[in-house]
């Protein structure tokens, strides 16, 4: 790699984090500013951690949050959640987020402020890539690596190379981030960003929210990213000065900055998108796809936002759910949760007779509530559509935003809502 | 470093976590007996019939999906010691190193059945069936360190052992 003194957002922050020079392609040990894990990764870390048989440990880089199996689901999930409050029992960690506090792990670290600019931030959950929409490095790795960051506040990264993909225009109604993720995605394939950075830019972001972003860099692990990451802009800031704890300080590209590939997207010109099974790159658009459907899921750490789910109460407002559906709601945090109640969301949804849920993972890994019987197919705000992924390897996941969801639970098929890309 | 011989598993492009190990199934009672659930959705007579030893031999981006680091010991723990992908996903790639799984990327012409012999050091994979041969790009030298520690907690261990 060419080593010209200019950064990509990735190399710079690894950079700053490695107090070296940093480029892609070199290997670098980085101080990691937080890291995550939840009750599926968390009780593996805790073991090779403790076998380590250490006396100190980095209290106030770990945050613990059970979301996967909680509430438990049954009796080996619950010794699972036990575990990880009696661990931040003993070893005194204050960022432990009990059920009815937390949420899906993703969300909380935005929420409660972890997810800030130019922070380093690693999680045992593949999605850790999310952050990456609020200007963070952050990415996704094993329990091993968690544990190894708990006995010693850093971790070896590689460099990554970046694919710059510039966003131009503004997007229409009822299309969303999640319409731009899938088209990516099919665009470039489902390893097209393998080891790689997917940094965004253009002027289209300034047309393009954070709840948007955060879909998108949630995605990013669906092309094999390593990380998706937006710069801060005014609205970045807007967001952070709200929800950061501590210091954090942005970071910019350079403008000459070497990229491994450039694409652009015109945001005026995307439709409402659907991910076929069983791949999250096999997009097509709502219009070609005919599609029945026994179940709509509306969460996630992709979509279980507020402004998810106020768009979806937009379009299903004195309508109801179709007779052969069952639609589940999930905010992704308890704070979404409050949000949705104050502003009488949840009840739009009750009565269009959708089942609305406190936060948690649930139906998105298949674990539980809404888990599906062989033959049945979910249209999901979902990022994964694997063989079996919600339930029986014989069932089938169809990835789409909010609003198509929405509609689709109205319509009891796969459609877009009326006035889409309008 | 090592040599392995093993008989082959054959397995497509973009095989994932969930495939690998179903989410279901990762509740910490059955962290040791994670192999006994290996592929059982996509390939449930596979279990019963792999040797200690053998070998998967698979196209792109193997182990795409969840970070969850049970889908290498699940296949360490049913016997298979090598995964030879044309490509992987990066956190797959990282969990195999650390808990012992040997990952190379390396395209291979192989049968189901066919026998492979992996000479980690020379970079060489021998189809001992087929009578042909691949070579691979070495580890970099700070992946190799870590895998002839034996992983990253036991390069931990190790380190912290000499400060303290
Ligand atoms: S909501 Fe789904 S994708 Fe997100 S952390 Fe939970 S299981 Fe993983």
């Amino acid at each position: 790699m060419k080593k010209t003194g200019a950064k990509t957002i990735s190399e710079r922050i690894l950079s700053n984090k490695s107090k070296l020079d940093a480029y892609a392609g070199d290997i670098v040990e980085a101080e990691v500013d937080y890291v995550m894990v939840n009750d599926v990764t968390a009780p593996l870390a805790f073991k090779e951690f403790e076998a380590l048989g250490l006396s100190e440990i980095h209290r106030d880089k770990i945050v613990l949050v059970p979301d996967h199996f909680v509430p438990n689901k049954d009796i080996a999930s619950a010794e699972q959640a036990a575990e990880m409050r009696r661990f931040a029992k003993r070893w005194k960690i204050d960022n432990y987020y009990e059920v009815g506090r937390g949420g899906v792990c993703h969300q909380v670290m935005v929420d409660e402020g972890f997810a800030a600019p130019g922070r380093l931030i690693i999680g045992a959950d593949s999605h850790t890539c999310t952050y990456g929409a609020l200007n963070a490095f952050s990415t996704g790795v094993g329990s091993s690596e968690a544990a190894a960051v708990f006995a010693e506040g850093k971790l070896w990264f590689k460099v990554p190379e970046s694919i710059k993909v510039r966003l131009e225009g503004a997007m229409r109604k009822y299309v969303s981030g999640k319409d731009l993720i899938i088209k990516l995605i099919t665009d470039i394939g489902v390893d097209g960003a393998n080891y790689r950075t997917l940094e965004f830019g253009g002027k289209g972001l300034a047309n393009f929210p954070v709840s948007d972003r955060l879909t998108v860099s949630n995605m990013a692990i669906e092309a094999g990213g390593k990380a998706g990451i937006f710069p801060a802009d005014s609205e970045t800031l807007h967001f952070v000065r709200k929800f950061a704890k501590g210091k954090w300080e942005k970071v910019d590209p350079d403008p000459d900055a070497s990229y491994l590939d450039e694409r652009e997207y015109s945001l005026s010109d995307l439709v409402p998108m659907v991910a076929m099974p069983h791949l999250p790159g096999n997009g097509r658009p709502v219009s070609e796809v005919d599609v029945e459907i026994d179940q709509a899921f509306l969460g996630s750490c992709t979509n279980g936002r507020i402004e998810d789910l106020r768009i979806s109460a937009e379009i299903i407002k004195g309508k109801k759910v179709a007779p052969s559906v069952r639609m589940i709601v999930v905010p992704a945090s308890s704070l979404i949760y409050r949000l949705a109640d104050e502003e009488g969301l949840l009840g739009i949804f009750a009565k269009a007779g959708a089942f609305v849920s406190g936060p948690t993972c649930a139906a998105c890994l298949g674990g539980h509530m809404g888990v599906l019987a062989k033959g049945e197919r979910c249209v999901s705000t979902t990022n994964r559509n694997f063989i079996g992924r919600m339930g029986h390897k014989d069932s089938e996941v169809y990835l789409a935003s909010p609003a198509v969801v929405t509609a689709s639970a109205i319509e009891g098929r796969i459609v877009a809502p009326k006035g889409a890309g309008a | 470093m090592k040599k392995l011989r093993g008989k082959v598993w054959k397995f497509g492009d973009h095989v994932d976590t969930d495939q690998i190990i179903p989410a279901e199934r990762l509740t910490s009672d059955n962290n040791d007996k994670l192999g006994t659930f290996l592929f059982e959705k996509v390939r449930p007579d596979m279990v019963d019939r792999v040797g200690n030893g053998d070998i998967i031999v698979a196209g792109r981006n193997f182990g795409c999906g969840s970070s969850r680091e049970h889908a290498p010991r699940a296949l360490l723990q049913a016997g298979i010691v090598a995964v030879v992908a044309e490509s992987f996903a990066r956190i797959f790639y990282r969990n195999a190193i650390n808990v012992g799984l040997l990952p190379v990327e390396c395209k291979v012409q192989a049968d189901e059945g066919d026998v492979l012999s992996i000479d980690v050091d020379k970079g060489r994979i021998v189809n001992e069936t087929k009578g042909t041969e691949n070579e691979f790009q070495p580890f970099p030298p700070f992946v190799q360190e870590l895998m002839d520690k034996g992983g990253l907690m036991a390069k931990i261990k190790e380190e912290k052992r000499c400060t303290k």
